[in-house]
């Protein structure tokens, strides 16, 4: 009878969610429960629902996502390490019909890659900048990032970060934030049905910025999780992020048209 | 009175046990098999398939993104 019943609603015109053909069927590199995939897919969905997988190009930084081009069906470039906004920077500039976006991670983008992140914010690039904040160096094996908490326990801060010692956490968004070149600078996070509905909507605004005025560089932040360098099963590890993460870096529009948010 | 019902598929091979789904499920309609994949890896699956609303909330967190979802209006 159940079986029956089942049969009955599995079918294609019953249809409410499935992986889109953005995302390619290549099983992703990333540890059990990381952000990272979710982040791609729902790019990967908004360039699929406004039909724009031939006008886009995506640049993969250094850091898990690295082989980012192995699971966006899109075309796509790898940088050298923090690089990735000088080469999108490039790439627009010679094809300035695509939508051009870097996705990176926080030892990426905020480590190696800060001039080259703050010098595109502030020309204004006209690129959307996808900044995946974990706090940690996760590929290498959990280092301490610029980003890293204060007091938080990683491979090179085994009893915490003490910045006294090793500085202070970098709040990079709020950063770029500052600069004239950026038009709309936001965070968001994947770990909930509901903030995954709302980072999708402002990854939309960003790409829908870009295709309309080339005003900017769009500065899309995404809190996500490192179960591995965090040493937590994915589950605690997404309860450790809204309890320690979010006070540091609270979700929310940074800057709209241009406006700091109040 | 028209009742939704809904189900989802997980490609169990492609499935990583994160449990993220279940967390996300308001029904409770997931829970880790007790067999392995041929990773290793316990995966989720319809343990309690009548109360599925079809929601998507699983599929949407799904990392992997290995979660299909149908829904269907049912007539009592
Ligand atoms: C020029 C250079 N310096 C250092 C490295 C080593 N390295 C590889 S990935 C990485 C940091 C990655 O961390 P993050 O950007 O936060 O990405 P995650 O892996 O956490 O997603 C470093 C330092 C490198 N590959 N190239
Ligand atoms: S090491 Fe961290 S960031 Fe890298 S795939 Fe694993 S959980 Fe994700
Ligand atoms: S579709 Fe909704 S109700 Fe059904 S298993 Fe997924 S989260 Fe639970
Ligand atoms: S969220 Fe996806 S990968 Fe994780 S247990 Fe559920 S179906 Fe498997």
């Amino acid at each position: 009878m159940r079986d029956e019943m089942l049969k009955d609603i599995i079918s294609e015109e019953n249809l409410v969610y499935k992986k889109t053909d953005l995302m390619t069927d290549n099983v992703l590199s990333y540890c059990p429960g990381c952000g990272h995939g979710t982040a791609h897919r729902i790019i990967m969905e908004v360039v699929d629902e406004m039909g724009l997988q031939e006008e886009t190009i995506g640049i993969a930084p250094v850091g898990c996502s690295v082989l980012a081009y192995e699971f966006m069906n899109i075309d796509m470039q790898q940088a050298a390490h923090g690089r990735a906004p000088a080469l999108a920077t490039g790439i627009k500039k010679t094809w300035p019909e695509k939508f051009v976006f870097t996705y990176q991670g926080d030892g990426d983008l905020a480590a190696i890659g800060t001039a080259e992140t703050l010098h595109a914010c502030n020309r204004g690039e006209n690129i959307l900048i996808v900044f995946i904040n974990n706090g940690i160096y996760g590929m290498t094996g959990g280092q301490m990032a610029p980003t890293t908490l204060s007091g938080m326990k990683t491979s090179t801060t085994p009893f915490g970060r003490d910045t006294a010692l090793m500085g202070n956490p970098l709040k990079i968004t709020e950063l770029v934030a500052e600069l004239p070149g950026t038009q709309f600078v936001t965070r968001q996070a994947v770990h909930t049905p509901a903030a995954v509905r709302k980072a999708k909507k402002a990854i939309k605004k960003s790409i829908e910025l870009q295709r309309s005025g080339n005003s900017g560089t769009t500065f899309v932040e995404i809190v996500s999780n490192c179960n591995s360098g965090w040493k937590l099963p994915p589950v605690q590890a997404n309860k450790w992020m809204v309890e320690n993460m979010f006070p540091f870096y609270p979700l929310g529009d940074i800057k709209v048209n241009g406006e700091l948010v109040k | 009175m028209a009742k939704v019902k809904g189900a989802v598929i997980v490609d169990t091979e492609r499935c990583k046990g994160c449990e993220v789904c279940i967390d996300a499920c308001p029904t409770d309609v997931l829970a880790m098999s007790k067999e392995v994949n041929s990773k290793g890896y316990h995966y989720s699956f319809m343990a309690n398939p009548d109360a599925c609303i079809g929601c998507a909330n699983c599929a949407i967190v799904c990392p992997d993104g290995v979660i299909t979802v149908y829904k269907k209006k049912l007539d009592q």
